[in-house]
């Protein structure tokens, strides 16, 4: 199903959550919404779910206006940031419940619930524990029972909310693949929201990256990493080094540092990935402050001859001599050029 | 997804618009259904009932509001209100962190039930405890017989309706202080120890200051209860007038001669106190939350 | 003497402050409760349990419970819809709201049963409408119902309302996106987590329902075998001088309220969340 949102606006007794936001999301895709905690991305989410309503702009799901439309009759399985398992009730009765509660005639037989539960508990490997309840659980289970709960009524939408916030970082990332082969399983469109843009370039299709309220950018993981289209994309996602400077004559220089670009003169700000950088006879001088030497590439921390500290990423056998204390000479390889507007 | 779910739920949510005065829509059902019923049933059995008797009173001159509001029988009545709750709400305070600080601190025989027993004045019907209390300090009761000889006479007194009072007003104090002591925590204790403070100088500079805000709400809000407190104190106070009459029987009184308007006019003087107070405990809370953040 | 820790205070103080606290607590809770005991047997068994059920007697036990059940649905209903409206919604004017809620509790007894004789007495507002046709409230039952709904107004709701908003909306916010309705989710999704909080409010709306005096004495009429509640007909005894009597019906009274106690007592045992402080 594709989700279309249009113009989206959603205020909050203080400040605007969201500001004009439009966003297509494509049939059977996994995407993320990527932000700064108070950029509007759950607030997006929950509107898309129902759970909070626009005060201006639209949902529309498959050209069906549904911005006003109950939770209820969305028919999307939501998880909880919390899980928000009902705590009185045993994991299949937890799992059943989107089942149960339907009206007579639309409920089915009791021994179906039960093979759709157990069907459930299978695919999020928790066999066997149905009879449990959640507080005898641990975070990484509690999460999946969360995820069976909200996929039991067979959703035509999937949205999670910060799903692995609450878990430590091993479990995390065993729970990401379980996203993605059940996300592979059931072919079902799915959104979820995370700070954490590693998270997001791993495990989604597609990233939309929200601060303060509107999107900066959607695309691939590729796309958003190696062409972003605005410097808050290109500083949030992935490492990088920023230079607040000026472009003369095609060479960006900011104190000591000097770059050549191919760009109209003016005020710029420029971003250059630790891995963008290199060793060149005739680049820019840097100090050498600090070496971790991690398998085939070299972290260096260090430091501009007008004190500027960068980070350079260097592979082993590109790096040459390198010891605390030596000078390196330095160009980019690739640089992000963008207004200090910005 | 079916079509009909969604339109059945559309144009008449949509006309209702996103947003409206008084809150923002919920996802959660139930909102107006729960509020009508939550001010209809409080407009009409406390709002609308309380302003009747603000309403009569106010239907009279200055001069009339004088001569029933604070005729000399009223403005004794008052006085023996205020001051005998006054008292109470002290003498809790002294009793009641003493009674706090053993069940949270000592351990001793009988402590669930010494726990469960200070609430009964919550629990035990007014006049229940007025009798019995009355019956109690009465010049040849279980205790009265013992102060009679000391010159001490307690029951049909002012002293009686002290006694009463705090009787009522005991778990304010107890039950406002208690939570605050448990959570203060031994670690504050020991580091003021282990600076060199002496015991006294831990309980006095540091505990009580810790209580002071539950303390002063505790006396607030029994001070509170006991300035319209009637049930418990009639039978032991002697209803003398000018002498043992309390402000709430003088109410009773002037209804029972259909005196409305006097019984209004006292009536609202004891509510802006009362109201009074509740400012002052808010306040009090307020500065404690402050404090404490 | 045994080391004694820098927080504990020495064997003097914890003497001294118990007998203190035993010695109040004695005159002013213990002694008052046992008297009651013993004025009611004074004679023996048999005069206390005879006074327990005389005709007027057992008339004041039937109103006093016939109050109890309409006070106590009455408040279960306003509680948890005042507490879903609270604690679930976001709106203009809560706070003041739930200050309102609150307000019988500030309010002296005698005048909750005033306003209601000033409305409906037959001297106040509608007196003379309720007369014209033949409608009783004031000196009859409906006023003390009406009493009784006034002072135990606030006791459900304000059990539930902290307790809800505590347990946020999570949950009921997971049942809608999967369907339920209102009623669904606050019966099978709400109920359930609030259950022992109702019960403990239930419990304190019971106990001063059936106990109020001050309120539903101006508004009774101390009509003998009509208006007369349990308190009402202890005062009446009492001031007949019928001493073992009135004593008795006390006693009836002081059991239920030790029961109300200990099962309080049991709930905050079991159920530590639904009381932080008693009121």
């Amino acid at each position: 199903m594709t989700i279309s949102i249009r113009s989206v606006e959603k205020q909050f007794a203080r400040y605007p959550a969201l500001r004009g936001v439009s966003l297509e999301v494509q049939p059977g895709e996994l995407l993320a919404l990527l932000g700064p905690s108070g950029s509007g991305k759950t607030t997006l989410l929950r509107i898309i779910a129902g759970l909070e309503f626009p005060e201006a702009g639209q949902v529309a799901f498959d050209d069906q206006d549904v911005t006003f439309a109950s939770a209820a009759a969305r028919k999307v399985g939501f998880v909880f940031q919390q899980y928000a398992l009902f705590r009185h009730m045993t994991v299949a009765k937890n799992i059943a419940f989107g089942l149960d509660v339907r009206k007579a005639k639309d409920r089915p037989a009791r021994a179906e619930i039960n093979r759709r539960v157990e069907e459930l508990l299978g695919l999020v490997e928790l066999g066997g524990l149905g009879g449990r309840y959640p507080a005898q659980l641990s975070g990484g289970q509690r999460q999946r029972v969360a995820l069976a709960r909200a996929l039991a009524v067979s959703p035509q939408v999937l949205l999670l909310d910060e799903p692995f916030g609450a878990l430590d970082a091993t479990v995390r990332k065993s729970l990401r693949k379980e996203l993605r082969r059940i996300h592979n399983a059931t072919g079902v469109t799915t959104i979820f929201v995370t700070h954490d843009q590693e998270e997001a370039l791993d495990l989604a299709d597609r990233v939309a990256i929200l601060n303060q309220g509107s999107i900066e950018q959607v695309g691939t993981p590729q796309e958003v990493y190696e062409q972003p289209a605005s410097a808050f994309v290109c500083s949030f996602v992935g490492e990088t080094n920023r230079f607040d400077g000026a472009v003369s004559g095609g060479r960006f220089v900011c104190g000591s540092v000097s770059l050549a670009v191919d760009c109209a003169d003016g005020p710029k700000t420029a971003f250059v990935r630790p891995h963008d950088l290199v060793v060149a006879p005739d680049g820019f001088e840097a100090q050498i402050v600090r070496v971790t030497a991690q398998g085939p590439v070299i972290q260096i921390e260090a430091q501009t001859a007008s004190d500027q500290p960068i980070e350079i990423s260097l592979a082993r056998q590109d790096a040459g001599s390198i010891a605390v204390g030596l000078t390196l000479r330095l160009a980019a390889r690739k640089i992000h050029l963008f207004d200090p507007a910005d | 997804m079916s079509s009909s779910t969604l339109t059945s739920a559309g144009p008449d949510r949509r006309a209702r618009g996103a947003k409206t005065l008084f809150r923002r829509r919920s996802a959660i059902s139930g909102f107006g259904l729960s509020l009508g019923v939550t001010v209809s049933l409080l407009s009409l059995v406390v709002l609308i009932p309380l302003s009747a008797v603000i309403l009569q009173a106010s239907g009279q001159s200055f001069s009339e509001v004088l001569a029933a509001g604070f005729s000399p029988r009223a403005l004794g009545a008052f006085r023996l209100s205020f001051g005998a709750a006054f008292v109470a709400a002290a003498v809790n305070a002294v009793f009641g962190v003493l009674t706090a600080w053993a069940l949270v601190r000592y351990e001793f025989p009988g402590k669930s039930i010494i726990n469960g027993l200070v609430d009964l004045p919550f629990a035990l019907p007014t006049a229940v405890a007025g009798i019995a209390l009355a019956a109690l300090y009465a010049p040849n009761g279980w205790v009265g017989q013992y102060l009679e000889p000391m010159g001490i006479k307690a029951a049909y007194t002012p002293l009686g309706v002290v006694i009463a009072l705090t009787f009522i007003g005991l778990p304010f104090v107890v039950r406002t202080i208690e939570p605050v002591l448990r959570d203060l925590s031994a670690d504050v204790e020991e580091a003021a120890a282990s600076l060199g403070a002496g015991r006294l100088s831990i309980i006095g500079r540091v505990i009580l200051p810790a209580l002071g805000p539950a303390w002063l709400t505790g006396f607030a809000l029994s001070f509170a209860r006991g300035v319209g407190e009637y049930g418990s104190v009639i039978f032991i106070a002697g209803n003398m007038p000018f002498k043992s009459e309390i402000a709430p029987l003088l109410i009773v009184i002037q209804l029972e001669q259909f005196n409305y308007q006097a019984a209004s006019t006292i009536a609202v003087v004891m509510l802006s106190a009362s109201f009074a107070m509740l400012l002052v405990i808010n306040a009090i809370q307020a500065w404690a939350r402050k404090r404490s953040a | 003497m045994s080391p004694r820790s820098s927080t504990q205070d020495p064997w003097w103080v914890r003497a001294l402050v118990l007998s203190l606290v035993a010695v109040f607590l004695g005159l002013i809770l213990v002694l008052p409760l046992v008297s009651v005991f013993a004025e009611a047997l004074r004679q023996g068994l048999g005069p206390a349990l005879e006074a327990m059920s005389t005709p007027d007697a057992t008339a004041s036990i039937k109103l006093t419970l016939l109050t109890a059940a309409v006070a106590v649905p009455f408040n279960i209903v306003f509680g948890v819809a005042a507490a879903w409206a609270v604690a679930k919604h976001e709106f203009w004017g809560k706070s003041l709201l739930i200050s309102l809620i609150d307000v019988p509790f500030s309010v002296s007894p005698v005048v909750a049963g005033l306003i209601y004789v000033l409305i409906f007495g037959s001297h106040g507002w509608f007196g003379s409408w309720l007369i014209d046709h033949n409608i009783k409230i004031i000196f009859a039952v409906p006023g003390i119902m009406l009493a009784t709904l006034f002072v135990t107004f606030p006791f459900v709701a304000r059990e539930l309302i902290p307790l809800m908003q505590e347990q946020g909306v999570d949950e009921e916010e997971a049942a809608a996106s999967m369907g339920a309705g209102g009623w669904m989710t606050l019966w099978r999704v709400t109920t359930p987590n609030i259950r022992w909080g109702l019960l403990y409010g239930v419990l304190l709306c019971n106990a001063r329902a059936m106990g109020e005096f001050g309120a539903v004495s101006v508004v009774s009429g101390h009509i003998r075998g009509l208006t007369n509640t349990m308190p009402l007909h202890v005062e009446i005894l009492y001031n007949e001088y019928d001493f073992v009597g009135a004593f008795s019906v006390a006693a009836l009274l002081c059991l239920l309220s030790i029961l109300t106690l200990i099962l309080k007592g049991l709930l905050e045992m079991l159920q530590p969340q639904v009381r932080r402080a008693g009121r």
